[in-house]
């Protein structure tokens, strides 16, 4: 396993070309994590004009991904990146599928947020929609800063606690089911609350992805569909190599 | 359109070929070269595989064309060389004395960076080797010249130029008129040294086509420059620096992972 920075290529330009299209991929997941946490923000104070921003605005980052997919193809055209370039450059050309994925997971809490905030002011379940948005936050944010410094200890851990997201979803369905059951008249809402939920385990979903392509760029392993035992085995083999 | 059906076997298949289920051709043990009191190739370990396509890649004066021209005793003609090691080609060694080099060099075909062939009719040039071998029928001579030019993907170019001098052929042309000159004494190894260096994107990419089907016959070992071009057309690819072998293995692997630094470095460009 080779992995190092960026930089010291013969060919200077070839530098910058891979640092331009890292610091545009770290630039769209801020502008994702930014979205995320507006829509949560939005949701949970059932600000509707912040929820309208957030449905409204998904297109810039859909324009940042179509660019920096064009940036990619164009670094394959001219440099033929082979080994760790190449790695990086896969990896930011899939990063950005997902990046874009949990901008769409963004837009859609904000729109069921604009409807919610038009039916009640005090939501229910907001407590634990907060509770899951946290920790979906954290890890996004967390998955960001694994991509920005390549670090892949932090982005196994990261990727193994989205098992927590998971059973936090489940256990927040069960509730919802609980109650529309008790009270059918919170059908509706508590569907919304739910595709909300939804969503947001999805986001976790996608910063695991990334934090797989974190590992894939820096240890040259895919490490997708694999148990995490195994990652870990293989990557300590590497380690001691 | 409706979609081939493939089936989930082929979909699955992963297609880096493995070199503990290759058949040896070549075997490199200890093999070390002196030009005079400065050593060319340090004490290199390897094989290379049968019907394969294998590529030696590094900086110029790494030991590479040495490592090559090994493989035919073409450093013999040079006085100051001297050998340590062996060098086997299925499990017997070539540099013993008993080894009748012409017998080996039949074997053992090598095509150059500039296509040298002689000032002699298109014909003439790939009935050279078969006529050295005895062969004067001319209906088998005929028959011969006609498939290692097809085998050479230059038939359908040439076919109404036989007797025309070689000379007059394009740059690309002459370096598969080369390659028809070797494949038609029929060798077990082709021996190629940057055999597109000289030639245009075209020609290149037709002698590399030309490389990927002689493997189904020939074991074929290349230097070159072009790593894209080892990349593309070999199955494996040996790394060399300084004389000696850095690192050895798929071509797949090599180029998206490899594990040494120093072969990273060359191959991503950062080398120097």
């Amino acid at each position: 396993m080779v992995f190092q920075d960026i930089g010291q290529h013969i060919s200077r330009q070839f530098d910058e070309d891979l640092e331009s299209l890292r610091s545009k991929a770290l630039n769209m997941g801020g502008m994702v994590e930014k979205q995320v946490e507006n829509a949560l923000a939005a949701l949970t104070r059932a600000d509707s004009s912040l929820a309208e921003d957030v449905a409204t605005s998904d297109y810039r980052i859909n324009s940042m991904e179509v660019a920096i997919d064009e940036e990619c193809a164009h670094v394959i055209a001219r440099r033929q990146p082979a080994a760790s370039d190449l790695r990086l450059v896969i990896a930011i050309f899939k990063t950005i599928t997902d990046l874009e994925r949990i901008g769409d997971e963004a837009e859609k809490i904000g729109r069921h947020a604009v409807k919610l905030a038009a039916v009640e002011r005090s939501p229910t379940y907001f407590m634990e929609l907060r509770h899951l948005g946290d920790q979906v936050c954290k890890m996004l944010h967390d998955c960001l800063d694994a991509l920005a410094r390549m670090d892949i200890e932090s982005a196994l851990a990261i990727a193994e606690g989205d098992r927590a997201i998971n059973d936090e979803y489940d256990s927040l369905t069960r509730q919802l089911i609980t109650h529309m059951m008790e009270d059918p008249r919170t059908i509706k809402r508590s569907l919304r609350v739910m595709w909300c939920a939804r969503s947001l385990e999805r986001i976790g979903d996608h910063a695991k992805n990334i934090c797989e392509y974190v590992i894939y760029t820096v240890a040259g392993k895919d490490i997708r569909h694999t148990s995490f035992d195994q990652v870990k085995a293989e990557l300590g083999d590497i380690n001691d190599n | 359109m409706a979609a081939p059906q493939i089936s989930e076997d082929v979909l699955l298949h992963r297609a880096s070929p493995k070199l503990e289920e290759e058949k040896t051709c070549f075997e490199c043990k200890d093999l070390s070269l002196y030009y005079g009191p400065a050593q060319a190739l340090k004490d290199i370990n390897m094989l290379v595989p049968e019907k394969r396509v294998t590529a030696f890649i590094g900086p110029s004066g790494c030991g590479k064309s040495t490592l090559l021209r090994c493989m035919n005793r073409m450093n013999d003609l040079i006085d100051i060389v001297r050998l340590e090691g062996e060098l086997m080609l299925y499990g017997k060694d070539i540099n013993k004395k008993s080894v009748n080099v012409a017998e080996l060099r039949r074997k053992v075909g090598m095509v150059f960076q500039k296509p040298n062939p002689f000032p002699k009719t298109v014909y003439e040039n790939v009935a050279y080797g078969l006529r050295l071998q005895g062969v004067n029928k001319k209906r088998v001579l005929d028959e011969r010249v006609e498939w290692a030019l097809k085998g050479a993907a230059l038939w359908d170019e040439v076919k109404d130029r036989l007797q025309d001098n070689a000379l007059g052929l394009s740059g690309g042309q002459q370096q598969r008129l080369v390659i028809a000159r070797a494949i038609a004494i029929q060798p077990e190894v082709i021996l190629l040294d940057e055999p597109a260096s000289a030639l245009d994107p075209i020609s290149t990419l037709k002698i590399e086509e030309l490389i990927i089907q002689l493997k189904a016959n020939y074991t074929v070992v290349i230097v070159t420059h072009n790593m894209q071009q080892a990349a593309r057309v070999s199955d494996y690819t040996a790394f060399m620096y300084l004389g000696e072998l850095v690192e050895f293995g798929a071509t797949d692997q090599l180029f998206t992972n490899p594990a040494e630094k120093q072969t990273e470095d060359y191959i991503t460009g950062r080398y120097g």
